[in-house]
C-alpha cells in the first residue's frame, strides 16, 4: 500500500513527511500517552498555581479590593495592567490565524492552532481581571444590555461598555474560528481513536464530518470569511482597550497615538508569547519536522517590526507631550524618566526596544535558546509597559495634595502569578487533549510541497 | 439487500480530481468525493453550486450592526434619555464602537451557522461511515461515491463508470449502518 506523496523541504516543512506521518505525529500527542514526566510536573505545578488563584479570588470576593495596593490616587493597579497585558498577548493568535491566512503565508499552518488556543486562554484571563476589579463583581452582568426591572441601560458613551462588547465579541469570534478549524481534525481523531469513549467524544465534537468535497468547500469559504471578520476585530479590540485610557483627560492617558500604539504592543507581546510556547512545545513533543527554524525566523521578524513600531509610539508620545506645551503632560513624561517608577520605564525600554534589536541578525533569529530568553524578557517588558501606563499617569496628576505612591501588595503579585499559572495549566491541558497543530492543513502542505518538489 | 451506493478508492488527490471530473462529464449529479484535506478544485470538478455563506454572512453583519446601532439609539434617545450638560442624546460617534463589534459578531455567527447548514452538519449518522476502509478518508484515502438512488444510473452503469477510472478498489455501501 503506497503512502502517498512525500514532502520535500520547503522551509516551513521538512522533507520526508507524508499524510500519515504528520497525522500520526500530531494525533499521537492526543491519543497515546506520550506526554512524559516533565508534562506531568508542569501540569501539577501550574495546577497548584491555578488552585491558589481560585482561592485568592474567593478571598478577594470575601474581603474586597483592600487586599490589593490600590487606593486613591492610583485606583487602577496590577489588575488593569494584567488585563491589558493578557488581551494583548491574545492578539498574536488572531493575527497568525486570520491575517496570515488572508496573506497566504504558509508558515502560519503549523503554528495557528496553538496560537489560537493561546488567544482563547489569554483573552479569558484578560476578561477575568476587570470583573475582579469591580469591587462588587456580582454586578458584572450590569454591563450587558438586558431588560431589567431598574429600567436602566448601559452607558453607551463609556469606553468601559465598549470594552465589554469588544472583549466579549473577541472571545466569541476566536472560539468560533478555533472550533471551525478543529472540526476536520476531530474527525481524524475520531477515526484513529482506539478506545470507544474517545472515539465517541471526538465523534460528537466532529459533528459527523465526512471530508466531503461540499463540506471542504463550505469550510474553506466560512473559514476565510471568519478570517476576514477577525482581521478588523483584532485591530479594534486593543484600540478599544486603549480608549479606556485615551478618552479620559488624565495626562499620560489622553493621547491620540494610543490605539495604534496599543495594537503594536499587543502584537509584540503576542508574538513573544507564541515563541515562548512554541520552543518547549517543539522540543518536548518532537515537532522539529513541523515547526522549523523558518517559523521562528519569521516570528522573530514580526517581533522586530512591532518593536520598531512600538519605539515610534514611545517617541511620538514624548514628542507630543513636549510639543503640546501642556505642563502636566510634560511633568508626567519627566516623572516617568526620573520618578520613583523610573526603573519600570527604563526596564520597559530595555526589554521592548533595546534587546529585540539583536534580531536584526539572522543567526540570532534562529538561535532558539536566545529567542526563548528574549521572548520572556519581552513579555516582562510589555507587562512593565502596561504597569507604567496605568500607574505613572495616576500617581501624580493635577493636584500635588492628592499625589500618592502605589505599592503592590503580595496579593497583587499572587494574582499576576496565579493568572500565569492558570494560563499555563489551560495550555498544557490543551496540548494533551486536542491536536496542537492543524492536521488537515499540514496534509495540504505535504501535498503542495510534494507537487513543488516533483 | 440493494446497496445504497458504490464507493471507489483512489490513490491520490490528483486521481480523485480526474475521476470526479470524468463522473461529472458523464452526467452523473449524485457523486460525492471524500478527501483528508481540502483538495483544490474538487468542488468545481463535481459541479457544486457557489456557496451562499458569503450572502448569509453579509446579512448577519448588516443585521448585527443595524441592530446594535438601533439598540443604542433606542436606549439613549427614547427609553433612557440623559441630559448631560445639554449634550446631544443621539451622539452617534460614541455609538460606533459597539456598532462595529456587533457587526463583526453578527457576521461571524451567521457565517458559522450558514456553514453548518451548507455542510449539512451536524449529521452523526451517514451510510458512508459503514463502508469498509472509509476511516482512511480522514487519513490518506481518497474516495468517490456514486449513489444508486439516481434512476439514470443503475448499478451496472455506475460500476462500469467507476471501473473505467482505474480505482484501487470499489465497494458497495449499504443504506443501513452495520
Amino acid at each position: 500500500m503506497s503512502l502517498g506523496p512525500v514532502s520535500t523541504d520547503i522551509g516551513v516543512l521538512q522533507a520526508g513527511q507524508t499524510y500519515r506521518s504528520v497525522g500520526d505525529r500530531i494525533e499521537g500527542q492526543v491519543l497515546d500517552h506520550r506526554t512524559g514526566r516533565l508534562w506531568w510536573i508542569a501540569f501539577g505545578v501550574s495546577g497548584c498555581g491555578m488552585l491558589v488563584f481560585l482561592a485568592a479570588i474567593g478571598w478577594l470576593f470575601y474581603k474586597g479590593l483592600g487586599l490589593w495596593g490600590i487606593n486613591i490616587p492610583v485606583a487602577w493597579g496590577f489588575a488593569i495592567a494584567n488585563c491589558v497585558w493578557w488581551i494583548g498577548i491574545g492578539h498574536a493568535g488572531t493575527f497568525i490565524s486570520a491575517v496570515l491566512l488572508l496573506a497566504r503565508q504558509r508558515w502560519r499552518t503549523s503554528i495557528n492552532r496553538f496560537a489560537e488556543a493561546m488567544t482563547l486562554f489569554a483573552a479569558s484571563m484578560a476578561g477575568l481581571f476587570p470583573i475582579l476589579h469591580l469591587g462588587r463583581p456580582w454586578f458584572a452582568y450590569w454591563l450587558a444590555p438586558y431588560p431589567n426591572r431598574m429600567e436602566l441601560w448601559p452607558q453607551w458613551r463609556s469606553p468601559l461598555v465598549w470594552d465589554f462588547f469588544a472583549i466579549a465579541t473577541y472571545l466569541t469570534v476566536s472560539l468560533l474560528f478555533w472550533y471551525l478549524g478543529l472540526i476536520p481534525d476531530m474527525a481524524s481523531l475520531r477515526d484513529r481513536a482506539r478506545q470507544r469513549w474517545k472515539a465517541l467524544t471526538f465523534g460528537l465534537l466532529a459533528l459527523g464530518w465526512r471530508g466531503e468535497a461540499r463540506q471542504w468547500a463550505r469550510h474553506r469559504t466560512a473559514y476565510l470569511l471568519l478570517a476576514g471578520l477577525a482581521t478588523p476585530l483584532v485591530v479594534s479590540v486593543h484600540s478599544v482597550v486603549s480608549l479606556d485610557f485615551a478618552i479620559g483627560n488624565t495626562p499620560g492617558y489622553h493621547s491620540t497615538i494610543f490605539p495604534p500604539f496599543f495594537v503594536a504592543g499587543a502584537l509584540l507581546s503576542g508574538f513573544a508569547m507564541v515563541i515562548t510556547l512554541a520552543v518547549p512545545l517543539r522540543h518536548f513533543f518532537g515537532l522539529q519536522a513541523l515547526i522549523t527554524p523558518v517559523h521562528f525566523d519569521n516570528a522573530a521578524k514580526v517581533v522586530l517590526a512591532t518593536c520598531c513600531l512600538l519605539g515610534y509610539g514611545y517617541l511620538a508620545e514624548i514628542f507630543t507631550a513636549f510639543y503640546s506645551g501642556d505642563r502636566y503632560e510634560i511633568a508626567v513624561t519627566l516623572q516617568r524618566w526620573t520618578g520613583p517608577y523610573a526603573f519600570v520605564y527604563w526596564g520597559m525600554i530595555a526589554c521592548n526596544i533595546g534587546l529585540p534589536q539583536l534580531l536584526w541578525w539572522r543567526a540570532n533569529r534562529r538561535n532558539l535558546a536566545l529567542l526563548f530568553g528574549l521572548s520572556l524578557l519581552i513579555n516582562l517588558g510589555m507587562w512593565a509597559e502596561r504597569v507604567m501606563i496605568v500607574v505613572t499617569s495616576l500617581y501624580q496628576d493635577y493636584l500635588p495634595s492628592s499625589w500618592g505612591l502605589y505599592v503592590p501588595t503580595r496579593w497583587d503579585w499572587l494574582f499576576l502569578a496565579g493568572s500565569i499559572c492558570t494560563f499555563a495549566w489551560l495550555f498544557l491541558l490543551f496540548v494533551r487533549l486536542l491536536p496542537a497543530i492543524s492536521i488537515a492543513e499540514m496534509r495540504g502542505l505535504v501535498h503542495d510541497s510534494a507537487k513543488e518538489g516533483a | 439487500m440493494k446497496p445504497w451506493g458504490l464507493l471507489a478508492q483512489f490513490d491520490s488527490a490528483e486521481a480523485l480530481l480526474v475521476a470526479a471530473r470524468a463522473v461529472h462529464a458523464a452526467g452523473c449529479r449524485q457523486a460525492e468525493a471524500y478527501a483528508p484535506f481540502d483538495v483544490e478544485g474538487l468542488d468545481e470538478a463535481l459541479g457544486l453550486p457557489p456557496s451562499r455563506i458569503p450572502a448569509a454572512t453579509l446579512a448577519g453583519a448588516v443585521l448585527g450592526g443595524a441592530g446594535g446601532y438601533f439598540m443604542q439609539w433606542y436606549a439613549a434617545v427614547i427609553d433612557l434619555p440623559l441630559n448631560i450638560g445639554g449634550r446631544p442624546e443621539h451622539s452617534w460617534p460614541m455609538f460606533i464602537p459597539v456598532t462595529f463589534e456587533m457587526t463583526i459578531l453578527g457576521g461571524a455567527l451567521a457565517a458559522v451557522l450558514a456553514f453548518f447548514v451548507a455542510a449539512r452538519l451536524p449529521a452523526l449518522d451517514h451510510p458512508v461511515f459503514g463502508a469498509p476502509g472509509f476511516e482512511q478518508a480522514s487519513r490518506d484515502g481518497f474516495f468517490l461515491l456514486l449513489r444508486l438512488d439516481d434512476p439514470a444510473w443503475p448499478r451496472d452503469e455506475a460500476e462500469r463508470l467507476l471501473q473505467g477510472l482505474s480505482p484501487r478498489s470499489v465497494a458497495p455501501v449499504q443504506e443501513v449502518m452495520p
